[in-house]
C-alpha cells in the first residue's frame, strides 16, 4: 500500500493504494468516478479507456503506481460546466449508442484519434477505434458521430483562427 | 388481408425463454398511491379485459381499492409532472425512450415532463419480463391507452371547473384549452389537491398512427445526455456506504462437487468467507482483498467426465429426451403426407445444418448490490426479469417475495443472456454473513463461463421439389437449438416439422431471436440449395412459394434497394435470407467479397428491408436494425464457445471474436411502415436472415456450401 497523487481532470487526487492496483479499479473504486466500465480487463475491449497525456489508453491494464505523474482525462473531464464536448454532443446527436456500456470508452478513444488526426478518414477510424467494442453494433453510427465531431471542431477552430 | 396471413402463423412456443416460475398479480390500495405519490391523478392500466368492463364502469371512482390485474399505471402530480410505471426495463434497446413518446402522444405533454419508473419490483407492477419483443406490441399500446385515458380525466376536470361540455375543449402541450373563450389551464393546476384513481376503459379511441405528431418521429435518448458524460450508473456502478467487495469461487468445472475446503488464510486477511455447501465466497472492503482472499482459499473439487465441443453435433443427436419434454406440445408440426411427396418429387434434397454455442458478451457482465435491513433484502441488479429475480432471491433465502425488493437500473444490455439472478443471490448470501451490503460484478471469465449460451443444434431437412420450382415436401427436424422459428412460411402442401428437446451438455438459455437464427439458417439456406437443384433464380424461387404479402414485399423491397439480378465480379457473391419472427418480417440480402488467395469472407454490403407494423421511432428502428446485422455477423461468420470435460476453454475477449469496426458491412436499411398494422417489436427479427443471406452469398462467389454456423472461423480454405 502506498500513497499516490494523481492528477484527473485537471484535480489533485491523493489516494491509497497498492501500485500495482490497475487505473480503473482506482477510479471507480477510490474515487467514485464510474463513467470508465470494465469489460474484459484485458485491453481487449476499450470500456475503460481513459486519456494518459492526451493518448488513449486502457485503464483496466494501466497499473495505478505507472501513472502518478501523468494527466490523466476520464469521461467525467470532457464536458465544460454545462457544455459537452463535440464528440459528446456528436454521440448524442447521431444517437452512436444503444446500451451506452461501451460508449465512456468510445468518445474517449474518439477524442484521443481526433487529437492526432482532426479529420480522419472513415478507414482511419476504422483502424483507430477497431480496439473499442460496442456488443449493440452500433458501429456506423459511431463512424458517423466521430466525422460529425470532427467537422464541429474544424468548424471551431476556423473560427479560432479568424479570431 | 396480409395481416390475416400472419396472424394465422402462431406464435411458436419457445422453451428456451426463460420464464418467471409463478405470476405474482401487484395488489396496492389506491390510499397506497397517494402516499408515495403524492396527490393528483392516477390512472392504471388492468390486464384481463372482463376486469376492465368491471372496473371502469364509473370511471372514477373514490375508497374502494384497485383492481389487482395491473400491469401499469401512470400518475400526473400536482406540479404537472407524470410519473409512469412499468415492470419492463431499458437494456439497451431503448423503450424509456419509445414509451416516452407514447404517453407523450396521448397525453399531450412534451417528452421532458415524463419520467419512467421502470423495473422496480416494489414500484412498479409484476411483469413477466423484457424479452421475445413483447414490449412495444403490449406495453406500448397499454401506455397509449393510460395515457389517453389521463387525457380525458384531466379535459373532464376542466370541463366541471368551467362548466362546459368536455367536447369542446382540447388538451395540448401541457393544458386544457377552451378555443371558443380563449382560455387554457394548465394540467399542474387541474391536478391540485386531487386524489382520483382510474382504471382503464375498455374502448378509448386513441390517435391513429396516421395522425401521431410525437410516436412515429425520430427522438434522441431520454437522459442520453448522461450516457454521454459517464454519469448513469448502471448496476455495477452502484454502491452503498459500508459496502464491501464479493467474489464467489467457482468450481473446477461444470457440476462439480467441493470435495475439501480450506478457508482459513482468507479469514486470517480480514475477509468475511461464507461455505454454506458447494457455495464458497468472500467479502473484503476492496475488490482486490476480495481477490486476494479468494486466491488464499485451497479447495478441491470432483466432476464427471463431460462431452466436449469437438464432438458436439454427434452427442446431440445421440442424446435427445423426445417424450421427456414438460410442456408436451409444439414439438411436431404434420401436414398433409410428406413420405409419398418425396418419392414423387421430380428432386429430392437433404442437407444438414449445425449451430455452435454462443455466449451474449453483454459488455457489461452480471452485476448485483445487496443490502439487509433486518429480513427485508433490497438488490439492485441488472436483469431482464427483476420479477424473477425475486422469485429466485426469496426461494433462496426462505423469505416471502415481498420481503424482496429488486431494483433494475438501466444496464449494459442483455440480449436475453440476463434472465437469471445469479450474482444477485450471491450478492445476498455475502451481505447476509457480513451484515454490510456487497457488491458482486462478474468478471469477463466468470460471465463467458457461469451464465449460459445460445443452444448450439443440429438441423436436418429433406425437400421435394417439382421440375417447375414448387416445393411439395419439406421435412425438417432440429436436436436442441430450439423451436422458435422452426415452421416454415412457404406454402408447401406436405410437411413434417419436428423439433427433438436433447440433455444439453452446457447451460442453455434465451439469446436475442432465440433458436429463429438457427431455423431460419437452415430453412433459407435450403431454399437457396433447392432453387440452384432447379436452375431457378433465388429471388423468384422464393416468391413462387410464398403467399404472404408482407413477407412478399420485403423480399422485393429489399432486392430492388441492393439491385438484385446485377453482374457481378470474381470473388463476390449475393445472397438472401429472410423470414417472419416476433410479428415482424425481414429480408436481408448480402454481399460478400472472398479473397481467393487468403480464403479471407468479406461482409462488405448488408441491405434490409423489415416491416413491423406502424414505426415507432424510425432512427431507433435503424439502429435496432443496424444493431441485429452487426452482431447476427459474430454468430454467422466467427463466433463459437470451445469447451471440453466441463471447462470453456476460448471464456475471454482475447480468445473470443466478436464483431468489430473492421468487420462493419455498409448497411443499408429499408423501412416499411404500415400505418394499418399495430406496431410490434423489432430487437429481434430482423437478425434472423443475415446468417443464411452470407452462406448463400459465400457459394455464389465460390460453388461451396457452407452449412455450419460459424460459417467461416479460420477464413474459407481452412472451413
Amino acid at each position: 500500500m502506498a500513497t499516490l497523487r494523481l492528477a484527473i481532470n485537471g484535480k489533485s487526487y491523493s489516494v491509497d493504494s497498492d501500485p500495482q492496483t490497475s487505473l480503473l479499479t482506482v477510479l471507480r473504486e477510490n474515487l467514485d468516478l464510474t463513467g470508465s466500465k470494465y469489460g474484459c480487463g484485458e485491453g481487449m475491449c476499450g470500456a475503460c479507456t481513459v486519456l494518459i497525456d492526451g493518448k488513449a489508453q486502457r485503464s483496466c491494464v494501466t497499473r495505478v503506481g505507472s501513472v502518478s505523474d501523468k494527466q490523466i482525462t476520464t469521461i467525467e473531464g470532457l464536458a465544460v460546466g454545462e457544455q459537452l464536448h463535440p464528440v459528446q454532443q456528436a454521440f448524442l446527436d447521431a444517437g452512436a449508442m444503444q446500451c451506452g456500456y461501451c460508449t465512456s470508452g468510445m468518445i474517449m478513444s474518439a477524442v484521443a484519434l481526433l487529437k492526432k488526426n482532426p479529420s480522419p478518414n472513415e478507414s482511419q477510424i476504422v483502424d483507430f477505434m477497431d480496439g473499442n467494442v460496442c456488443r449493440c453494433g452500433t458501429y456506423s453510427r459511431i463512424v458517423s458521430a466521430i466525422q460529425k465531431a470532427a467537422t464541429a471542431q474544424g468548424s471551431t477552430m476556423a473560427k479560432g483562427a479568424i479570431r | 388481408m396480409s395481416a390475416k396471413t400472419n396472424s394465422a402463423l402462431p406464435l411458436e412456443p419457445e422453451r428456451y425463454e426463460l420464464r418467471a416460475a409463478a405470476p405474482y398479480r401487484f395488489d396496492l390500495d389506491r390510499r397506497d398511491f397517494f402516499r408515495f405519490l403524492g396527490a393528483g391523478i392516477v390512472v392504471v392500466s388492468v390486464l384481463k379485459p372482463t376486469i376492465v368492463a368491471q372496473e371502469s364502469g364509473s370511471g372514477r371512482r373514490r375508497g374502494e381499492s384497485l383492481p389487482k390485474e395491473i400491469d401499469a399505471w401512470l400518475h400526473v402530480g400536482e406540479d404537472g409532472k407524470v410519473t409512469v410505471y412499468t415492470g419492463k426495463v431499458e437494456v439497451g434497446q431503448n423503450i424509456r425512450t419509445s414509451l416516452s413518446q407514447a404517453v407523450a402522444e396521448e397525453l399531450h405533454v412534451p417528452i421532458s415532463k415524463i419520467e419512467l419508473v421502470m423495473g422496480d419490483t416494489k414500484l412498479t407492477p409484476f411483469d413477466m419480463g423484457t424479452f421475445g419483443s413483447r414490449t412495444t406490441p403490449t406495453m406500448n399500446l397499454q401506455l397509449r391507452k393510460v395515457a389517453a385515458a389521463a387525457r380525458d380525466t384531466l379535459i373532464a376536470l376542466a370541463a366541471a371547473q368551467w362548466k362546459v361540455d368536455a367536447h369542446q375543449l382540447i388538451a395540448s402541450d401541457g393544458k386544457v384549452t377552451d378555443p371558443h373563450l380563449k382560455r387554457s389551464v394548465e394540467y399542474a393546476a387541474l391536478t391540485k389537491g386531487q386524489q382520483l384513481t382510474q382504471s382503464l376503459p375498455a374502448e378509448d379511441p386513441l390517435i391513429a398512427a396516421a395522425d401521431w405528431k410525437v410516436a412515429g418521429q425520430s427522438t434522441t435518448k431520454v437522459e442520453g445526455r448522461e450516457f454521454v458524460t459517464g454519469q448513469h450508473r448502471y448496476p455495477s456502478d452502484q454502491k452503498l456506504p459500508d459496502m464491501l467487495y464479493g467474489k464467489v469461487l467457482r468450481p473446477a468445472a461444470f457440476d462439480a462437487t467441493l470435495t475439501s475446503i480450506d478457508t482459513q488464510k482468507a479469514e486470517q486477511i480480514g475477509a468475511s468467507v461464507v461455505h454454506d455447501g458447494n457455495f464458497v465466497g468472500v467479502a473484503a472492503p476492496t475488490s482486490k482483498a476480495a481477490e486476494a482472499a479468494l486466491a488464499a482459499i485451497h479447495a478441491e473439487w470432483k466432476s464427471d467426465p463431460q462431452a466436449s465441443s469437438k464432438e458436439l453435433f454427434d452427442y446431440l443427436r445421440k442424446n435427445t429426451t423426445d417424450g421427456n419434454d414438460p410442456t408436451g406440445d409444439g414439438d411436431r408440426y404434420d401436414v398433409g403426407s410428406v413420405d409419398p411427396a418425396l418419392s414423387s418429387a421430380d428432386h429430392k434434397s437433404q442437407a444438414t445444418y449445425t449451430v455452435s454455442y454462443i455466449a451474449h458478451v453483454p459488455l457489461e457482465p452480471r452485476a448485483a448490490l445487496a443490502k439487509w435491513d433486518g429480513d427485508q433484502l433490497t438488490v439492485w441488479t441488472g436483469t431482464q426479469r427483476p420479477f424473477g429475480v425475486r422469485s429466485q432471491l426469496a426461494e433462496a433465502f426462505h423469505i416471502p417475495e415481498d420481503q424482496v425488493r429488486v431494483l433494475m437500473p438501466d444496464m449494459g444490455s442483455g440480449y436475453g443472456g440476463k434472465h437469471t439472478g445469479e450474482t444477485a443471490i450471491e450478492a445476498a448470501r455475502l451481505a447476509r454473513a457480513a451484515k454490510r451490503p456487497v457488491k458482486v460484478v462478474w468478471t469477463r471469465e466468470e460471465e463467458f463461463t457461469w451464465a449460459y449460451f445460445r443452444p448450439a443444434g443440429v438441423i436436418d431437412v429433406t425437400a421435394g421439389v417439382r421440375n417447375d420450382g414448387t416445393i411439395t415436401a419439406w421435412e425438417m427436424h432440429n436436436y436442441n437449438s430450439g423451436s422458435a422459428g422452426i415452421r416454415t412460411y412457404y406454402d408447401i402442401p406436405n410437411q413434417r416439422i419436428v423439433f427433438h428437446p436433447v440433455k444439453s451438455p452446457l447451460r442453455q438459455g434465451s439469446y436475442r431471436a432465440l433458436a429463429a437464427t438457427a431455423n431460419h439458417f437452415a430453412r433459407e439456406s435450403h431454399m437457396d440449395e433447392l432453387a440452384h437443384t432447379v436452375k431457378m433464380d433465388s429471388l423468384e424461387f422464393r416468391l413462387k412459394n410464398l403467399k404472404d404479402e408482407r413477407l412478399r414485399t420485403v423480399f422485393q423491397a429489399a432486392a430492388k434497394q441492393f439491385g438484385w439480378g446485377k453482374t457481378k465480379s470474381p470473388g463476390q457473391g449475393f445472397g438472401m435470407g429472410g423470414g417472419y419472427e416476433k410479428l415482424g418480417n425481414i429480408a436481408t440480402f448480402a454481399e460478400v467479397n472472398v479473397d481467393s488467395k487468403s480464403g479471407e469472407v468479406k461482409v462488405v454490403r448488408v441491405v434490409s428491408a423489415f416491416e413491423c407494423g406502424a414505426i415507432v421511432n424510425p432512427d431507433n428502428l435503424r439502429n435496432q436494425i443496424e444493431g441485429s446485422n452487426v452482431q447476427g455477423l459474430g454468430g454467422a461468420l466467427f463466433e463459437a464457445i470451445e469447451f471440453d470435460n466441463g471447462k470453456i476453454l476460448n471464456g475471454r475477449l482475447s480468445q473470443y471474436r466478436v464483431p468489430r469496426f473492421s468487420d462493419l458491412p455498409k448497411l443499408e436499411t429499408v423501412l416499411l411502415d404500415r400505418k394499418d398494422i399495430p406496431s410490434v417489436g423489432a430487437g429481434e427479427c430482423p437478425m434472423i436472415g443475415l446468417a443464411p443471406a452470407i452462406a448463400n452469398a459465400i457459394f455464389d462467389a465460390t460453388g461451396t456450401r457452407l452449412r455450419a454456423l460459424p460459417l467461416v472461423p479460420n477464413g474459407l480454405k481452412a472451413a
